[in-house]
């Protein structure tokens, strides 16, 4: 099973590498750019037979390692 | 009781030897320790209750993939108890740079309730002027004595330690966080300008809340800062150590020495 998980700073936090693409993007002449967030995702391959387990144990990934709650939120796909 | 110093290092942390150096050149009984010899992944093991401090030091463990220090903290949170039972003795456990990144990714930094928090209270995301700020910063000593790293220090000193993170901005859970690490003592350095006051970017070199520069536990033991006090050991370390510096020692001398008699009297 393949799951996309995308890790996304939670509203509030700055994100000065999103303000700097916009930046760049509105130099280049994209002037209807209006906001650039930017985000981490992974595709995680797992071993697990129900869909509702490999998204708890993808939870539980997210949880100790990928995500820090304090500033990130995290959405879970299963893509395959 | 042993007085070791143990530096500890895994893939990609690079500041460890002018860590070790420092403490050698105090006679501090330091030594380098790789996480796989604490995690008895290979031979020559060893457990850090052999140690009386723990230093990680600055680098980019795991290449900072994911978040800075966030592999490390995870590879660690493997032998939590005893990190827990480690703090619980007065030992002293700091982090420099991405020592620090992982001490709060560990959440054994600022632990305002427990030693180490189940739930994380604080992260760090990249620098405000999104780059890697790689300079001399000055950092204003504010602590009143609780944090046990920086015994040697008197209280408003200012002091020069070179920056060099990219992922700096220090940011908490909620106001009431940072309201108790001020409360509890548990802010140790604050960046400020040339002359002394609490300035934004560039003197704030990440744009930290409270212009937070180093922060420790509630019990003082566990300490954490962004900047190098390692990379100013001598005087002339200093950028202007020809023109202004008039005291013959580094500014990050006194760190060490503040551990060193610590983990002498322990």
């Amino acid at each position: 099973m393949q799951a996309e998980i995308k890790i996304r700073l939670k509203n509030g936090i700055s994100d000065p590498e999103g303000d700097n693409i916009k930046k760049a993007l509105l130099l280049l002449g994209f002037d209807n750019v209006i906001r650039v967030k930017t985000l981490k995702s992974y595709i995680i391959e797992i071993d697990c037979e129900k869909k509702d387990d490999a998204i708890e144990e993808i939870k539980d990934i997210c949880d100790k390692l990928l995500a820090n709650p304090v500033i990130h939120d995290y959405y879970i796909e299963i893509i395959e | 009781m042993s007085k070791k110093i143990g530096i500890l290092t895994m893939e990609g942390t690079n500041c460890e030897y002018e860590t070790f150096f420092a403490f050698k050149r105090l006679k501090g009984d330091a030594e380098l320790v790789h996480i796989k010899q604490i995690l008895g992944e290979v031979k020559n093991e060893r457990s850090i209750g052999d140690y009386t401090c723990i230093i990680i030091p600055g680098g980019f463990s795991s290449g900072d993939y994911i978040r800075a220090g966030a592999i490390f903290a995870s590879r660690l949170s493997k032998i939590k108890d005893e990190i827990i039972e480690f703090i619980e003795e007065d030992k002293l456990l700091g982090g420099i740079c991405n020592g620090y990144q992982v001490l709060v990714d560990l959440g054994a930094l600022p632990a305002t309730k427990k030693t180490i928090s189940d739930e994380k209270e604080a992260a760090f995301i990249i620098n405000s002027s999104n780059k890697f700020e790689c300079r001399p910063t000055l950092v204003k000593h504010v602590n009143n004595g609780k944090c046990l790293f920086t015994r040697k220090y008197k209280k408003d000193d200012v002091l020069l330690f070179p920056s060099a993170h990219g992922e700096g901005n220090i940011v908490f859970r909620d106001e009431e966080t940072l309201n108790r690490l001020i409360s509890n003592d548990q802010i140790v350095f604050r960046y400020v300008d040339d002359k002394g006051d609490y300035s934004g970017y560039p003197w704030n070199p990440n744009g930290s809340i409270f212009n937070i520069a180093g922060i420790c536990n509630n019990k003082g033991n566990v300490f954490g800062l962004m900047p190098h006090p390692e990379r100013v050991f001598y005087r002339y370390m200093h950028p202007d150590w020809t023109r202004n510096r008039d005291i013959d020692r580094g500014d990050g001398l006194l760190f060490f020495k503040s551990i060193i008699d610590y983990v002498e009297r322990y």
